[in-house]
């Protein structure tokens, strides 16, 4: 099964034709993504050769989605359209976008969000489009579909399901877990607004028979690991390990990733491990560490 | 990027918001003609980007020129909470009966814009969210429909303002509003907002942050940026675009991937427990693909930083391949001797993921008597922190 991505995944690229569009298309065709259109409105009725394979260019999600049945759209176009791209993914009401974009105005991500809720992106994902992202990885189910820029080699299908707010803490992860496997890797993004939250991974990861163990990482800034903590308390029966990244980041910077900063006593990792631990989940020193947590959980 | 609060009241004068009369100064004696120009009497105001300023002695009112020059005098120099007083304001003065809270805000929680507003302004607002949470109205903001004067209206009405100020309020609210979209604000702040004795309402006083991804649409927001105040090691590293923030310790590091480096940051001040307490140095992220120029450019800057005695580069390849990384290296080694920079400080290198059997091999070929390389991050982290207690 998996979350969110599977083989049957119909995957189109916005943003397909650019530099980043076509090195990612290639890759996720290289992992064996069903990839079954570009949009790119100056470009369509085109058609793009990936090593042999012709991926048709359309001129809207809405056509594409018409012409190929797509239910996923990757979005790598710049910062400045992004708004717009994601707009009209909405409006065609596919039901996953995934946004790699880094760099969006948060004003532009609000307003897209504000925009995909009340259109109806239930938070289930079950109507309305999903939203993965701004400024993410996106999302990979091994040995089946691969929706943005995770590499694919790095492991196996397997049993653990992985949520994280950080791209190669991700990668990391899977690295140190990669003789066990996941059913579902999900990078949902650094931003201060993203669609898909830790709580969205955690519900679903729950309800999929394929995950038998949930890694869960976080970094400093907002409550969303705080808010995670509360929902795994109250909703979540399979073990969480977790891992909380920015311990040592000094107060009112912003490290990174534009939501990655500690405001007043507001944000901090420590808040964010002891809320955690405090729901009952395990979490890790350092990324080695959570991954030896992890494989006791899932020997005991 | 947190704005001084002659900036923010610029910004507030742009788009129309009521504010008095005021200009910076950097010299005592510029305060004499610039106080005559606002009518012979002004607030002396210390500019720093930190709260507590009038306890501190950073505000005071001057009654005619000369005593003006005397209190900027006095208020220019000062430290406040660790930050020098490089600039005073000096405003036209004002007859205060009253002063409210108002502001803009992102709220991560619920992933959209917040308004709060209170009678009870002139204090810190977290105060009275603490102790009297009840006079402070929050009222969630649609992005798509923005502040309408019915909006405005509605967030002035649940702060209980007094009936006879709805109307200007609820106007400066859409005018605020306007600052915080058309300058792609995250906070818009006015604390207090006051009521004069002839019952104007205006923004005496505010703090504004603005949101660095939008630079692109805000050519403006650059002059705006206190470069006087930058470290001089982060202005270098934003010079060459390069994600830096200096830090206090002594272990360099650079890595790849926001996450990863935070992590790897915390590593090495766990490692550096049992070495001597030695912590990070900087947090530096060369980004997803990076290429060898930005690994030299990267390793360039924290070689420049006295405080650095080791360096560790922490590298997982995903998109980043590793042989590129190991290229940097080597070639910004040779690129710093070229200068005649002399570098003797020890690099641990741990390279995984993407082509990370290539990129061990190039750095074992080049054999530097500097760089040595450890396979785990942990191990890698401890090794460094070892040779920074040296």
């Amino acid at each position: 099964m998996a979350i969110f991505l599977t083989k049957e995944s119909k995957v189109i690229v916005q943003g397909m034709t650019g530099s980043e569009g076509q090195k990612h298309t290639k890759r996720m065709l290289a992992s064996g993504t069903n990839i079954v259109g570009g949009v790119n409105p100056r470009k369509a009725g085109t058609t793009v050769d990936f090593d042999g394979t012709e991926v048709p260019v359309f001129g809207g999600v809405k056509e594409a989605m018409e012409a190929t049945g797509a239910d996923v759209t990757v979005i790598f176009v710049p910062p400045k359209f992004t708004k717009d791209a994601v707009i009209e993914a909405v409006d065609a009401g596919i039901g996953l976008a995934v946004v790699i974009t880094e760099g969006i105005a948060v004003h532009d991500t609000a307003y897209f969000w504000d925009y995909a809720t009340q259109k109806g992106a239930a938070s289930d994902g079950k109507q309305g489009t999903r939203i993965v992202g701004p400024n993410c990885p996106g999302l990979i189910t091994p040995g089946q579909s691969n929706a943005g820029i995770i590499p694919s080699d790095i492991t196996k299908p397997g049993r653990i399901g992985l949520v994280s707010k950080s791209g190669t803490l991700t990668y990391q992860m899977m690295y140190e877990l990669r003789d066990i496997g996941f059913s579902t890797c999900v990078g949902i993004g650094g931003d201060p607004v993203i669609g898909t939250t830790h709580i969205d991974a955690l519900k679903a990861f729950e309800a999929d028979p394929d995950t038998d163990l949930i890694v869960m990482i976080g970094e400093i800034g907002g409550d969303a690991e705080e808010r995670a903590a509360d929902f795994i308390k109250e909703n979540v029966t399979k073990p969480v390990v977790g891992y909380v990244a920015g311990f040592t980041a000094p107060e009112g910077k912003t490290m990174g990733h534009a939501g990655a900063i500690v405001s007043g006593s507001s944000g901090t990792a420590q808040a964010k491990k002891e809320a955690l631990e405090a729901a009952g989940v395990k979490v890790g020193k350092t990324p080695s560490e959570t991954a030896r947590l992890a494989r006791e959980r899932l020997s005991a | 990027m947190d704005l001084f609060e002659y900036q923010a009241r610029d910004l507030f004068a742009k788009h129309d918001v009521p504010v008095l009369a005021g200009e910076v100064i950097e010299t005592p004696e510029a305060a004499r003609e610039l106080t005559e120009r606002l009518g012979g009497r002004a607030v002396v105001k210390a500019q720093v980007k930190t709260g507590g300023r009038g306890k501190a002695g950073g505000v005071k009112l001057a009654s005619d020129p000369a005593d003006a020059v005397e209190k900027a005098g006095q208020i220019l120099g000062m430290d406040i909470k660790g930050h020098t007083v490089h600039k005073v304001m000096l405003a036209q003065t004002a007859d205060i009966q009253e002063e409210y809270y108002v502001s803009f805000l992102l709220d991560r929680t619920n992933r959209t814009f917040l308004a709060m507003a209170s009678v009870e302004g002139g204090v810190e607002i977290e105060e009275v969210a603490a102790t009297k949470p009840e006079a402070l109205a929050k009222i969630p903001v649609d992005a798509i429909e923005g502040v309408t004067e019915a909006k405005a209206r509605e967030i002035a009405e649940a702060a209980k303002f007094p009936a006879e100020l709805i109307d200007q309020i609820s106007n400066v609210l859409v005018k605020l509003w306007d600052v915080f979209v058309k300058e792609d604000a995250l906070l818009v702040e006015v604390n207090p907002l006051v009521k004069t004795a002839d019952g104007k309402v205006i923004a005496l006083d505010g703090k504004v942050s603005l949101d660095a991804n939008a630079d692109f649409r805000q050519p403006e927001h650059e002059a705006l940026e206190d470069k006087a105040a930058a470290n001089p090691l982060e202005a270098a590293a934003k010079a060459k675009n390069l994600n830096y923030v200096k830090l206090d310790g002594q272990v360099g590091i650079i890595g790849n991937g926001a996450g990863l480096v935070m992590s790897t940051l915390d590593v090495v001040a766990y490692a550096g427990e049992a070495h001597n307490n030695v912590k990070p140095a900087n947090f530096l992220d060369i980004g997803g693909g990076a290429s060898a120029e930005v690994m030299a450019n990267g390793l360039e800057i924290i070689l420049g930083d006295p405080d650095v005695k080791s360096v560790f580069v922490n590298v997982f390849g995903g998109i980043t391949a590793c042989d590129a990384v190991a290229n940097g290296i080597v070639q910004a080694l040779e690129l710093l001797k070229s200068k005649g920079e002399d570098v003797n400080k020890p690099l641990v290198v741990r390279l995984d993921g993407n082509n990370a059997e290539l990129g061990r091999k190039i750095l074992t070929d080049a054999a530097h008597p500097l760089v040595q390389q450890v396979d785990t991050m942990d191990g890698a982290a401890d090794k460094a922190a070892e040779l920074a207690a040296k």
